[in-house]
């Protein structure tokens, strides 16, 4: 049965286009009846055109007719809409509209005119296709994409003598050194690149965080005392002196943003972490070590903070040990202490790089 | 002679005064262009008629919805991310530091009259331009539509997708709101994360360190020149594919694998091509004018201290997203140096393999089975259980990961414990695609046996008779020649055989290694247990010979 | 304000002060300063009231909490919670607890304010905490919302979303969403810090502060907040943006496809 065909490495180039059902290659004339006794699958050719309502009924093509200019008017009357909503309405114009809510009268009316503006022509025009215009099925031969075996012959008789005539095979200096000036060439564009930014270095390994640096509350702006974060309570804090709007502020504060909690000392559980902080205040990098989120849904019944982003959970108990979540390493804790004044500061910078870990971290 | 040319010259010039002026201005293109010859070929080329093969019009028209739209987008659209003081007319951010790309998305929102609907549009639009890529994909690939000669246009169309997707991430990160900026974020960190190199490629794309001032402006470059220039390139290129190879079609009634049955480009594929750019333009509209999306001015400025909960991608990333979140941590550091494993296997491992091998699966079944023609008739998914398992446990294995990269709205929505369900993604990572494949494959030999039974014994009518002895049989009828023809007209690849392990001689053949695995491939693709064999001419002349039978 | 200073005067305000003074040394006086109006305010409520809800505190709290508010396996202590606290916790009907779970859910308050503030006045006098708040403190008026919004997303949006529809937190805990809630409750929430939440006292967010962020959460997420886009599909962000799309997007496209396509009908044949 060559309708069960196997693997096909063998099939020569002029079987390219497989007659599917029809192993003898016959051609199904347009509404011919094939001959079951030769094939029982075989094709049985186009059916013959079947005529629309609106081909035999004038009226209902009327009807037809009527209803695509019906839709072409409606996007014209839409357009119009369109023009003036825009007029009409301020910007800022808000209505209740049930039950989107309390949306923009600007937004939704622009919206819904344009909307109805383009559905008319394209419901009109598909609706006139699809009633109106001739709708016979027709056949179109299909070609093989490979070109025939002549004019292969050709090209490649003609490419060889291209070939011939540059000399590229035989001058075999011209071609070394034509190769060797292309391969060079691109390197121009690639020194280019270098000064698309500054070279690492340890850029990533330094804050804005050293010995004697403030902890400023982020909500307030003023100076933190211990007696400010209660048990339970959640602050975030900075470096003194970095301020919002000012140049550098982002570059910085991607860095040193501060989380700061305060634990019973009875209750954590890592003797460094409990060294570095003042009187069970902990203060860890607010910058996941992951990818670098601004890790801080803390839960302080169990001491776990969450990052939103790819739930990497810590706990600032144990000193910020990762319990769950793709993060490889806890968070970075800032040694800190109380200033002559009573304020709370940072005894240096963080030991280790903030943020996601990266090559040259270590 | 003279006077005869200059006959013929007033003849052909009195005709050209009476030709129509559409012909007049076509004559005058012609002879500069040509046109006739390329109309020549293509006003009546034919389409087939399918609402699957309009998906692909959906992606589009909906880039060419996105085009238009964004460029009206970048008149208003500042990218920089220098910081000024919010003035604008959305009173809960007056007085709020942030980037002008950040202020100038809000200008576009609330002062510019239409700005809110042109980017409504656009957001939506790109959403749906992916999601029809992927479903055109999907139809490419469970109907073989990929096989020879269109191997080349599958890698283009999956070009366009990957492209796609970051377009996208290149757009919604410009307004620098609090979740775009998390996302760049995202991104600066997986860059860091790249072995040796990674902390330099990261300081040159973000010109220094997070966040920087450049980022925007280069991706602003990226989204409105680089990217969509490349994807308008391919998408030409795509389509005149398409045009030059003809169109594939199901299997029917004229249907061959040497034609293509349809109606003509002009009149009735251009009305109905035509008006449906018109159709899927205004579908956005109206979504545009009645659903938010991307509202930035309740998400805030991007702070890098500051993030909010349910921080997602757009939904083509979710994929990425998922394989992140389900990774367990895990950091190997020697000689002091850092292994980031836990964003080098999701981002550099696992999703590039499966990326590289969607690309290469045109190529990949047509090394196992070898067929080197061309195809034109579509297969019907059935008929190829193997592909369509493995299509299906791909997809499956895809929305496994997309709710692993939604996990904390399923948990918000479902009260249900986030741990939970990341455990839940990370068993269904492994197991749901097995299952799908294996639930796939059996759901398609099962119709696969159906159509058999269909075909030998005809369709089921439904009508009890009863017969002169007392018996009541139900009435089967014959199918009609073109229900034959579409279920058992195709053909069935039979597997690939090693041959004897020992030649004539006696002496021991020795077998290439790739071609034992391309043999074991072939087995599971088309051997038993992959395919149940079509009836044979001769088994449905047997039963259909003696009349009387039930 | 007029009446607060003349509850000042109540006889039982001396006691309370000195209490409170004896409690708080040092500087834990300043973070436990609202205190000082909790007290004056408890105050008031005359002993009767503390009586009354210490019997309602031992019928339906004390299983868990203990006699006295000290605590059990079961509930934490109550002693220097605040009449805030009861006041959210009963108020919002998280308390009495219907089952142990991850997390206490708000539910239909069981008592009456009347019997709220009873049972506020007998934790209150178990030892000081933040008050209940006055209207002036949490009503929106005269609110600076862009500092409320800034605060909001720097304090609150990590887990409550950017406007306030909540999020997951671990093992089945949540932030709940906060559309709907009154206001006085948010007040509460952010003094006391209920359940797995952190408190945010007024020496981290200070009361004009919190005014400020419960009236930006007004006015982004309530019934009558403004979504000029249009349906805002839950407010969460691109998941369910990208679920529309693809269910009622792509279903609209190809619904549209598949009548472009289909067959128009054939007229019959007679």
């Amino acid at each position: 049965m060559s309708s069960e065909t196997g693997p096909h490495e063998d099939v020569p180039d002029d079987h390219n286009l497989p007659e599917q059902g029809h192993p003898q290659g016959r051609e199904p004339g347009e509404g011919s009846v094939s001959l079951p006794e030769q094939d029982p699958f075989a094709n049985p050719g186009l059916p013959a055109h079947q005529h629309r309502v609106q081909d035999v009924d004038e009226a209902a093509a009327k009807r037809s007719e009527r209803t695509v200019a019906m839709l072409f008017t409606l996007s014209m009357l839409a357009t119009v809409g369109f023009i003036a909503s825009f007029v009409a309405f301020p910007a800022d114009k808000i209505v209740y509209i049930w039950p989107a809510g309390h949306i923009s009268a600007l937004n939704f009316s622009l919206g819904m005119t344009l909307g109805i503006a383009l559905l008319g022509i394209g419901a009109g025009a598909v609706h006139w296709a699809r009633t109106l215009m001739t709708d016979t099925e027709l056949i179109q031969e299909r070609h093989s994409i490979s070109a025939e075996p002549e004019v292969r012959a050709q090209v490649i008789e003609e490419f060889k003598q291209g070939a011939t005539e540059s000399q590229f095979g035989r001058r075999r200096l011209v071609r070394n050194t034509l190769y060797g000036a292309m391969a060079l060439l691109p390197l121009s564009g690639v020194v280019l690149l270098r000064d698309l930014g500054p070279l690492p270095e340890d850029k990533l390994r330094k804050t804005a965080w050293k010995k004697g640096k403030v902890l400023v509350n982020e909500n307030t702006g003023l100076k933190l005392k211990p007696e400010d974060i209660t048990v339970g309570s959640l602050a975030f804090a900075k470096p003194e002196g970095l301020d919002h709007g000012e140049h550098g502020w982002a570059n910085e504060i991607a860095k040193a943003a501060l989380m700061l909690v305060r634990i019973e000392p009875a209750d954590i559980k890592d003797k460094q972490s409990l060294d570095w902080s003042h009187e069970g205040i902990l203060a860890y990098s607010k910058i996941c070590t992951h990818i670098g989120c601004a890790v801080s849904l803390y839960e302080q019944q169990t001491h776990h903070v969450l990052c939103p982003c790819h739930q990497s959970t810590f706990d600032l108990a144990d000193g910020a040990r990762v319990l769950f979540g793709p993060a490889g390493h806890p968070l970075p804790q800032l040694k800190i202490s109380v200033n002559k004044d009573g304020f709370l500061e940072a005894q240096g910078d963080f030991a280790e790089p903030v943020g996601p870990a990266f090559w040259e971290r270590g | 002679m003279s006077i005869s040319t200059s006959n013929r010259t007033e003849a052909e010039t009195s005709d050209r005064r009476k030709a129509p002026a559409g012909e007049r201005v076509a004559d005058w293109a012609d002879g500069r262009l040509s046109i006739y010859g390329a109309a020549k070929a293509t006003m009546r080329k034919i389409f087939p008629d399918h609402w699957s093969f309009m998906l692909g019009e959906v992606a589009l028209y909906s880039f060419i919805v996105i085009i238009l739209t964004g460029v009206y987008l970048t008149m208003f659209f500042t990218p920089s991310m220098a910081e000024v003081e919010y003035h604008g007319s959305y009173v809960p951010m007056q007085g709020v530091v942030m980037s002008e790309a950040y202020a100038s998305t809000l200008d576009i929102s609330f002062d510019v009259r239409g700005g809110l609907l042109i980017r409504q549009i656009h957001h939506w639009g790109a959403l749906i331009f992916l999601a029809a890529m992927f479903v055109h994909m999907m139809r490419v690939f469970f109907t073989g539509a990929f096989r020879k000669p269109r191997e080349l246009n599958w890698v283009f169309g999956f070009t366009l997708l990957v492209l796609g997707m970051f377009t996208g991430l290149t757009g919604y990160s410009l307004p620098d709101d609090l979740l775009s900026g998390t996302g760049l974020r995202f991104l600066h960190g997986a860059i860091l994360a790249t072995p040796v190199i990674g902390t330099y490629l990261a300081m040159f794309l973000f010109g220094g360190e997070f966040p920087g001032t450049e980022i925007i402006p280069r991706f602003f470059a990226f989204h409105i020149l680089l990217l969509p220039g490349i994807m308008l390139a391919l998408v030409v290129t795509h389509v005149t594919l398409v045009f030059y190879q003809k169109h594939t079609q199901f299997a029917g009634a004229g249907k061959t694998n040497k034609n293509v049955v349809g109606t003509p480009l002009l009149p009735v594929y251009t009305a109905k091509a035509g008006g449906f750019f018109f159709l899927v333009f205004g579908v956005i509209s109206v979504i545009a004018a009645t659903f938010t999306i991307n509202p930035v001015w309740t998400i805030g400025p991007y702070r890098p201290d500051q993030v909010s909960t349910n921080a997602q991608p757009d939904w083509y990333l979710g994929f990425p997203e998922g394989l992140v979140r389900i990774m367990p941590g895990w950091e190997i550091n020697v000689l002091g140096h850092t292994l980031v494993m836990d964003l080098i296997i999701p981002l550099m491992v696992v999703f590039p393999v499966v990326l590289g091998a969607i690309a290469a699966y045109p190529f990949i079944e047509s090394w196992v089975t070898g067929d080197k023609r061309e195809h034109h008739i579509l297969d019907r998914p059935r008929n190829v259980p193997t592909r369509t398992a493995f299509g299906m446990a791909w997809v499956s294995w895809y929305f496994v990961l997309l709710i692993g990269g939604g996990n904390d709205l399923w948990a918000t929505y479902l009260h249900l414990s986030i741990n939970s369900i990341t455990w839940f993604v990370r068993i269904g990572f492994f197991v749901v695609p097995i299952l799908t494949f294996i639930v796939t494959k059996r759901i398609c030999l099962g119709l696969q046996r159906a159509d058999r039974e269909k075909v030998l014994h005809g369709r089921e009518s439904g009508i009890i008779k009863r017969l002169p002895h007392g018996e009541f049989v139900e009435v089967h009828e014959p199918l009609s020649q073109e229900e034959l023809h579409v279920l058992a007209g195709h053909e069935q690849y039979q597997p690939l055989e090693i041959g004897p392990e020992t030649d004539e001689h006696g002496v021991v053949r020795k077998v290439n290694p790739v071609e034992r695995v391309r043999v074991s491939l072939s087995k599971g693709y088309y051997g038993e247990g992959g395919q149940i064999p079509k009836p044979t001419a001769e088994e449905y002349r047997e039963l259909t010979s003696g009349h009387g039978h039930h | 304000m007029k009446k607060l200073s003349a509850r000042r005067r109540h006889p039982l305000a001396a006691l309370v002060v000195l209490l409170f003074a004896l409690a708080a040394t040092g500087g834990l006086y300043t973070a436990f300063a609202p205190a000082d109006e909790a007290k004056a305010n408890q105050a008031s409520s005359s002993s009767l009231a503390i009586k009354e809800g210490k019997e309602l505190y031992a019928v339906g709290c004390a299983s868990c909490h203990g006699t006295g508010g000290k605590g059990t396996t079961d509930g934490p202590s109550l002693v220097g919670v605040g009449a805030a606290a009861v006041d959210f916790q009963v108020g919002t009907g998280r308390m009495p607890a219907a089952q142990p779970g991850a997390q206490a859910p708000k539910k239909k308050p069981k008592y009456t304010q009347a019997e709220t503030d009873q049972l506020a006045a007998y934790v209150a006098s178990l030892g000081p905490g933040p008050s209940v708040p006055t209207k002036d403190q949490y009503s929106p008026n005269g609110a600076d919302l862009a500092n409320g919004g800034e605060l909001f997303r720097t304090n609150c949006a990590q887990c409550h979303n950017f406007t306030g529809e909540g999020g997951a937190l671990t093992e089945g805990k949540y932030a709940p969403d906060l559309g709907g809630v009154d206001e006085k409750h948010i007040y509460e929430a952010m003094q006391t810090g209920p359940q797995a939440m952190p408190s945010f006292p007024d020496t981290l967010v200070t009361a004009k502060d919190k005014k400020d962020i419960v009236a930006y959460l007004k006015t982004v997420n309530s019934d009558e907040a403004h979504t000029p886009g249009g349906y805002k599909l839950g407010g969460t962000g691109p998941v369910s943006e990208g679920l529309f799309a693809w269910v009622f997007g792509l279903g609209a496209m190809i619904a549209t496809a598949v009548w472009v396509a289909a067959r128009s009908t054939k007229a019959k044949k007679s």
